[in-house]
């Protein structure tokens, strides 16, 4: 932390430069004046927190930052410097004790990572200085160093590529370790870098560190005898990043720029956002409330305490004097050191350990996510993954649900449907005749009636194969005579002997699987994608012949452009520019005229459910590729504003396209998808699914996952609906909104809490669709004053509606959406979940984000709180997990609260009849153990392990997840209750024993007790008490909390036994010797432990017996329901009348 | 390779991963609580009576003899200029009081809970460690040493104020006093008489305490509290041990003598008695009272109504219970199951 903010204030000028720059080789360069050479940091990876000399007060620092350990601190300080009733050990024990197993645990983690560092620092790389080979310590890399690497090793920083073993001057690269993409990805030369490094002249320039591992801008400028230093462009493609494997390629040189710390890698290191649920939230108040008891306590005691003194003979009787040093003090201040004893002396009803206990079961509790076999996929091998443990019951207080459709929804699992060229409709025939459709080598159009001209069907199969940024996955085999294999395969299958499918023969990588699916389709109606070699691209044609393109340019894929194209020059030297994307970003840039033909296959397929895109093409003249080539090549050298230079030349050169066809993908739903959402739904979960995708092929998701049904009234709000009246938008959009919201929400009848539509079977439902630029309308309304009551029209239409749909996002859109419904009016808790980089922002920006594990690379996974392999998971993680989470840590909460409460009113009560003199009822070591010891498994292992409703149940009834809504175990009637019942218990067990010393004589032998007899038999009386609530709260009772509770209860008796039966020589007062003892033979003591603990728990037990009659319980209403599955959706409706009435009753 | 892999990844299929350990699942149904508060009810009620009676059947005879109101035998003694006053308090049986009867000393509007009373002394030093004897713990201060800097044996407050008012029970025989004979053995916890408190393995037991000061408010010192037997001097006076075990409430009572001997070994016949007071312990100047009683005991030890009343409350509040909640379920529960 230090370093880094220390780096941050010393690069402070460094960064006022939004350049660096690297001399290669650290040759000097003849353009610049003088030869600097500049500092940089070394390339030590420094992920450790510590070393050996400053462990201890920089862990200790840390620890005492927070703020329940500092209370603890303070307490414990007063105790030494003040004269307190209870000794410093009492509180400094339990301290010690936390802040030690923390250090211990922050010094194992560490010396973990120092190892870790070592592995990376000390290894030897081999670095090109002078001419010669030198194997050195990866640490001692500097920027500018020119570094070898082999196949197979990870680079050692971000290097530049100079030099690469293969022909095509390029190197294959796999980021598995930075992002999880496993894919080998095509990393590029410097153009017309020298063979000779030696001679290399050149210097680089590119941006400041920065953590972003897919943004990278900098030019080189390459210094040649006598001739004009030239300059080439400096990209992400040229990076190679520090983590990332080489594969497939022999050996590499690159030069170093970012080193160690400033690695992109090391800048990903850093920190996430900290999310804090809302338990936690509620544990402050609490806490608050029991610091104002606290204070309150100390206040009345240290006020009485003076106004009894004023009593003559009560501030100095003959028998209790007072110490030369009591009798000088300062009147005041000793009225102040009374008052911190007796804070001391309450402090325990804010326990160390409920901050210890609370970890430890988020800690603990977490391993059942990544333990549950239910979440394993076989597929991909990987079960759940749990990023963060804080949010373990946050699971079970979701009131949003914002998905993702492609890849969340949907299975992200392409497969290329149908194609339409010019407007005739090429479908590809499945049901069972696959291979007739490969078999026809002639061209499977010819099985289709009506079809477009030849020419036309080639060119469009051409930019399908063309316009793309695929991958050939090279087999492990010998690297040459590969392609030829190929071929031979794709001859045979030609013929119609083969029966292997091309897919399985042939690899195909890409960052979309569109993409895949696109050039899998072509390859159907005989179009190959042979590969990419030195920037010439393979096809191979109907007729078995290879077609060779150069590659120029990509003009990649971006979702704010929704499109993408390349240009390429056919060996007929014409240039060519292919593009390919959303219908709505291709239908302007071409002729209107070949609109229409395409647009009504376009919704067709769209309504269906399948991804469309739009395929267009255009001949570049020599001039206009001239210019766009300068363009593109000017942007890309650009340092600054690179991104929107770019897009600029990109929207220039992609006009006046003529439009060739379009596709049909179809993304199938993923499994249970639609039995999710409805359970989803059924726990009182409000689903939005925001999009990137088109309306159409959104809304029929919706209706596959059954989020929208038949009788659902949609609520459009588009730019198409937006258009309609042929009036201005924003008119438009006013009335929309105010036509929308008279709808949904002034005519639908008062809604009850928690209301969904399993059970308003009278009422409307409505869903919404609203698409990004509405979206963006209604957020930046022009007008001001419009703008914030658009925005609380749009909330409220949106909660009123079953299901929201929200198409054409932006990721940013996304977030937007997130954080407006979780800055809503009551906070509600949102959940994100997505798979892909797109998802990411919500996924930060909820208050829980679930990563899918999906095909779109890691970057969700990486990001996200939580995450599953498949849609279905999230079911059981949020009903069954996220319910006993939140309802485990919310007993753990109360119970903690409670029990120190009637732990320390005792304590209190009896200042009322010792003089106010802070004299502990309870023996030192029962105030210290109390929390530690006694008490503390029980409670752990409850919160551990209890399910009040086992997971079955929950799943099956997804309405019971309505019963924790909105915190409901933690608001304050519940904390109320819980605080009654400690007052209860606490006025209980001091009074019951009070009356029962109104004679002390309690053993048959005339004997007195005296005033540690009088606290061992209430600690007694509250220890079993205690303990024994929560084996009455515990509804599920396996052989670990039978051996906890159990052994607790046993484990005090025997701890009595043992340290009231000797004599500690350590101890300067034997208070405790054999008064355990001493108590336990005498029946009168055994009876009032027995009637009180009774008595205690008597409210407790009426209350779970009188509970009952207002409804059937849980358990039977699952009974009933698995008999009666028949007739599912009747019977729910059936169901949750009296259940809905017995969440209400018990609300009253 | 793969299989491998899939044993590695895949979670461990286990019933406590799973989270499907085998469980009792207990749920309080009215057919459990019911009957089980019948039998808690009785059970309560048994031993309540059983309480109860027992409680009522213990004698108590309890006499203030602090001297505030004018007509008390001991008013003269409340004065606190007055030395080795002694009083008389006379009492009369009309019935056999029953024995073996024990004896108590009470004090009132007395604080031994006192936290600073209370840690005022030094376990070591009543362990009999002769290092403490000379120089006595911190926290026996103000008692730790006295005006000429000698360390006090024993020190501290709770020492110091050991209670010394004696008492003689007469019986009026005919208009002669006949001594009734004390038995002061055993009226300490016995771990205390011979584990906590030990005197130093020094005889004489005098010259163990060569060098130190009795406790100022003590008239003789610790080796010779009681002239009458050896055995009973030191940290392990019986008087000494039972006013060391502090008292839980300001108004306590504490054991002083058992009367188990001779002629009373059955308990105070009906009669006239004579109790002689040697009044030293003062009270006044902090409002507090003194007092004397006799009691027998029972398997429960002193008189005690609450235990007896809280468990017959308690039972009859369980048996009420169980019939309020047969009558909700009659009415609640039975139509539900047709």
């Amino acid at each position: 932390m230090l370093r880094r903010r220390l780096n941050r204030l010393l690069g402070g000028d460094e960064r006022r430069v939004d350049s660096r720059t690297i001399y290669v080789g650290h040759r000097p360069c003849p353009a610049t004046e003088a030869f600097i050479p500049p500092k940089f940091c070394d390339n030590r990876i420094v992920s450790s927190k510590y070393t050996v000399w400053n462990f201890l007060p920089k862990n200790l620092f840390e620890q005492f930052r927070r703020i329940a350990n500092f209370y603890f601190l303070i307490i414990f300080l007063v105790q030494v410097i003040v004269d307190t009733p209870t000794s410093p050990v009492t509180s400094g024990l339990p301290l010690f004790f936390v802040i030690t197993v923390t250090a211990i645990k922050q010094g194992y983690e560490d010396w973990l990572r120092h190892k870790a560092d070592n592995e990376v620092n000390k290894y030897l790389v081999t670095v090109l200085e002078n001419g010669q080979k030198i194997r050195t310590e990866s640490e001692k890399i500097k920027v500018g160093d020119v570094v070898e690497v082999k196949e197979d090793e990870t680079f050692p920083c971000d290097l530049i590529l100079l030099q690469s073993s293969r022909d095509d001057d390029t190197c294959f690269v796999t980021t598995a370790s930075l992002d999880g993409e496993s894919n080998h990805k095509t990393h590029y030369t410097v153009p017309d870098t020298e063979k000779d490094l030696e001679s290399l002249n050149a210097t680089i320039e590119c941006e400041q560190p920065q953590p972003d591992l897919y943004k990278f801008v900098g030019r080189m400028h390459i210094y040649k005898k006598d001739q004009e230093p030239a300059v080439r462009s400096l990209g992400p493609e040229n990076l190679l990043l520090k983590g990332a494997t080489l594969k497939n390629t022999q050996k590499i040189c690159g030069v170093a720029v970012y080193t160690g710390m400033e690695t992109k890698m090391a800048l990903n290191y850093q920190g996430k956002s900290q999310k804090r649920s809302a338990v936690e939230k509620s544990i402050n108040a609490f806490l608050l409330v029991y610091l104002c008891i606290l204070v309150s306590k100390a206040l009345v005691c240290t006020t009485l305490k003076y106004v009894w003194q004023s009593e003559p003979g009560q501030d100095e009787p003959w028998y209790n004097q007072k110490t030369q040093r009591e009798k000088d003090t300062n009147l005041y201040l000793k009225m102040f050191t009374d008052f911190l004893s007796f804070m001391v002396l309450f402090n325990f009803i804010i326990p160390v350990s409920m901050y210890v206990t609370v970890e430890m079961q988020k800690f603990l509790g977490s391993f059942f996510i990544t333990w549950d076999k239910d979440f394993f996929d076989p597929e991909i091998q990987e079960g759940a993954l749990v990023n963060t443990s804080d949010l373990n019951e946050e699971l079970g207080q979701v009131e949003y649900v914002f998905t993702d459709k492609t890849g969340t929804l949907t299975q992200n699992n392409m497969e290329f449907i149908e194609c339409c060229i010019d407007g005739f409709q090429y479908k590809y025939r499945d049901a069972g005749s696959e291979l007739d459709g490969f078999c026809v080598t002639d061209g499977p159009v010819s099985k289709l009636q009506q079809k477009a001209g030849r020419e036309k069907e080639e060119l469009f199969l051409r930019a399908l194969c063309l316009c793309h940024t695929v991958q050939v996955k090279e087999s492990p085999g010998p690297g040459q005579g590969q392609a030829d294999g190929l071929m031979d395969q794709v001859d045979g299958l030609g013929l119609g002997g083969e029966v292997l499918r091309p897919e399985e023969q042939r690899g195909f990588i890409a960052s979309s699987p569109d993409e895949v699916a696109l050039v899998k389709g072509a390859m159907r109606y005989g179009f190959t994608f042979l590969g990419l070699e030195s920037k010439n691209m393979k096809i191979l044609n109907r007729n078995n012949d290879v077609e060779m393109y150069e590659l120029l340019h990509v003009l990649n894929f971006d979702p704010v452009r929704r499109r993408m194209s390349v240009i390429v020059r056919s060996k007929s030297g014409d240039t060519l520019l292919f593009c390919k994307g959303a219908d709505s970003s291709i239908f302007p840039r071409v002729r209107p005229e070949e609109v229409d033909r395409i647009r009504m296959h376009v919704e067709r397929n769209a309504t269906e459910g399948y991804r469309t895109l739009c395929v267009a093409y255009k001949q570049l003249s020599a001039e206009e590729y001239a210019q766009a080539d300068a363009g593109l090549r000017e942007a890309r050298l650009a340092l600054q504003d690179r991104e929107e230079k770019l897009m600029a030349v990109y929207n220039q050169v992609e006009t006046g396209m003529s439009l060739i066809g379009a596709t049909a993908v179809e993304d199938r739903l993923q499994e249970e998808a639609a039995e999710t959402m409805e359970a989803l739904q059924g726990a009182g979960m409000k689903v939005w699914v925001l999009t990137g995708d088109k309306m159409e092929t959104a809304k029929s998701t919706c209706y596959a996952c059954r989020l929208f049904q038949r009788n659902t009234e949609l609520l459009e709000l588009t730019v198409r609906t937006l258009e309609d009246g042929g009036r201005k938008r924003e008119e438009r959009l006013h009335e929309l909104l105010l036509d929308y919201h008279k709808k949904a929400v002034q005519d639908a009848p008062p809604v009850k809490a928690g209301v969904t539509r399993s059970w308003s079977t009278a009422n409307q439902d409505y869903g919404f669709i609203i698409d990004g630029a509405t979206l963006s309308m209604v957020l930046n309304s022009s007008h001001d004053s419009n703008s914030s009551r658009y925005k609380s029209l749009f909330l409220q239409i949106c909660q009123n509606c079953t299901a929201v749909l929200c198409c054409r996002m932006a990721p940013l859109q996304k977030a937007q959406i997130v954080k407006m419904v979780k800055n809503s009016k009551g906070g509600p808790i949102t959940l994100s979940i997505g798979d892909g980089a797109n998802d990411v922002s919500m996924i930060l920006e909820a208050h829980v984000g679930i990563g899918i594990k999906g095909k779109e690379g890691r970057q969700a996974v990486r990001n996200s709180d939580y995450a599953i392999p498949k849609l279905k998971h999230l079911k059981k993680l949020l009903l069954a997990h996220g319910h006993l989470y939140y309802v485990r840590i919310a007993h753990l909460v109360q119970y903690f609260f409670y029990k120190n409460l009637c732990f320390i009113l005792p304590q209190f009560l009896y200042q009322f009849f010792c003089g106010y003199s802070q004299q502990p009822l309870y023996d030192a070591a029962y105030l210290t153990m109390y929390n530690i010891c006694f008490t503390s498994m029980p409670i752990l292992a409850y919160s551990l392990l209890e399910q009040h409703i086992c997971i079955e149940v929950l799943l099956d009834n997804a309405t019971l997840y309505r019963e924790i809504a909105k915190n409901a175990m933690l608001r304050w009637r519940p904390f109320f209750y819980w605080t009654v019942l400690g007052v209860f218990h606490g006025l209980l067990f001091f009074f019951g024993v009070r009356y029962l010393f109104s004679n002390p004589a309690l053993q048959d032998n005339g004997q007195v007790f005296g005033n540690w007899s009088y606290g061992t038999i209430v600690f007694t009386v509250l220890v079993f008490t205690v303990t024994l609530k929560l084996a009455l709260d515990t509804r599920h009772w396996t052989w670990i909390n039978h051996f906890v509770i159990w052994g607790s209860l046993a484990f005090y008796v025997f701890f009595s036994f043992f340290w009231g039966g000797i004599i500690w020589p350590f101890l300067r007062q034997q208070r405790l010797y054999f008064v355990f003892a001493n108590m336990l033979s005498s029946v009168s003591a055994w009876l009032v432990i027995i009637l009180l603990i009774l008595l205690s728990l008597l409210p407790d037990i009426l209350l779970v017996v009188f509970r009952k009659p207002r409804g059937p319980n849980a358990r039977q209403l699952s009974e009933d329901s698995l008999l009666q599955t028949s007739d599912r959706s009747c019977h729910t409706t059936v169901l949750q009348a009296p259940e809905g009435a017995r969440v209400k009753g018990s609300k009253e | 390779m793969k299989e491998q892999q899939e044993t590695a990844n895949r979670p461990d299929n286990t019933a406590f991963t799973q989270q499907r350990l085998p469980a009792w699942q207990p749920m309080l149904s009215a057919g459990i609580v019911i009957p089980g508060f019948v039998i808690i009810g009785l059970a309560f009620i048994g031993i309540g009576i059983a309480l109860f009676v027992t409680s009522q059947n213990i004698q108590v005879l309890e006499r203030d003899y602090t001297g505030v109101e004018n007509n008390s035998p001991c008013f003269k003694c409340s004065d606190p200029s007055t030395k080795n006053c002694v009083c008389k308090l006379d009492f009369s049986l009309d019935k056999l009081f029953e024995g073996p009867v024990f004896f108590y000393y009470g004090l009132s509007n007395y604080f031994q809970n006192y936290r600073k009373y209370g840690v005022s002394r030094d376990d070591r030093q009543l362990s009999g460690r002769l290092d403490n004897f000379q120089s006595p713990d911190e926290g026996c201060v103000p008692y730790q040493y006295d005006a000429n800097n000698k360390p006090i044996v024993p020190c501290g407050s709770v020492a110091n104020s050991l209670f010394n008012d004696t008492f003689k029970l007469y019986q009026i025989v005919n208009g002669a006093r006949k001594l009734v004979p004390f038995d002061g053995k055993g009226i300490a916890w016995w771990t205390d008489h011979n584990v906590k408190y030990r005197n130093p393995s020094i005889t004489p037991l005098k010259n163990a305490f060569n060098g130190t000061v009795k406790p100022t408010f003590w008239s003789k010192p610790a080796y010779e509290l009681d002239p009458s037997d050896p055995a009973n001097n030191g940290f392990v006076n019986q008087d000494f041990l039972v006013w060391m075990r502090r008292a839980a409430l300001p108004d306590f009572r504490k054991l002083y003598r058992r009367i188990t001997e001779g002629d009373y070994k059955n308990g105070l016949p009906a009669g006239n008695y004579s109790l002689e007071i040697a009044y030293n312990y003062p009270v006044l100047d902090f409002d507090g009272r003194k007092k004397v009683v006799f009691s027998n005991v029972s398997w429960m030890g002193g008189k005690n109504q609450f235990l007896g009343i809280a468990y017959l409350v308690i039972g009859s509040l369980c048996v009420v219970m169980s019939i309020v909640m047969l009558i909700v379920y009659a009415k609640f529960k039975f139509p539900d199951e047709e």
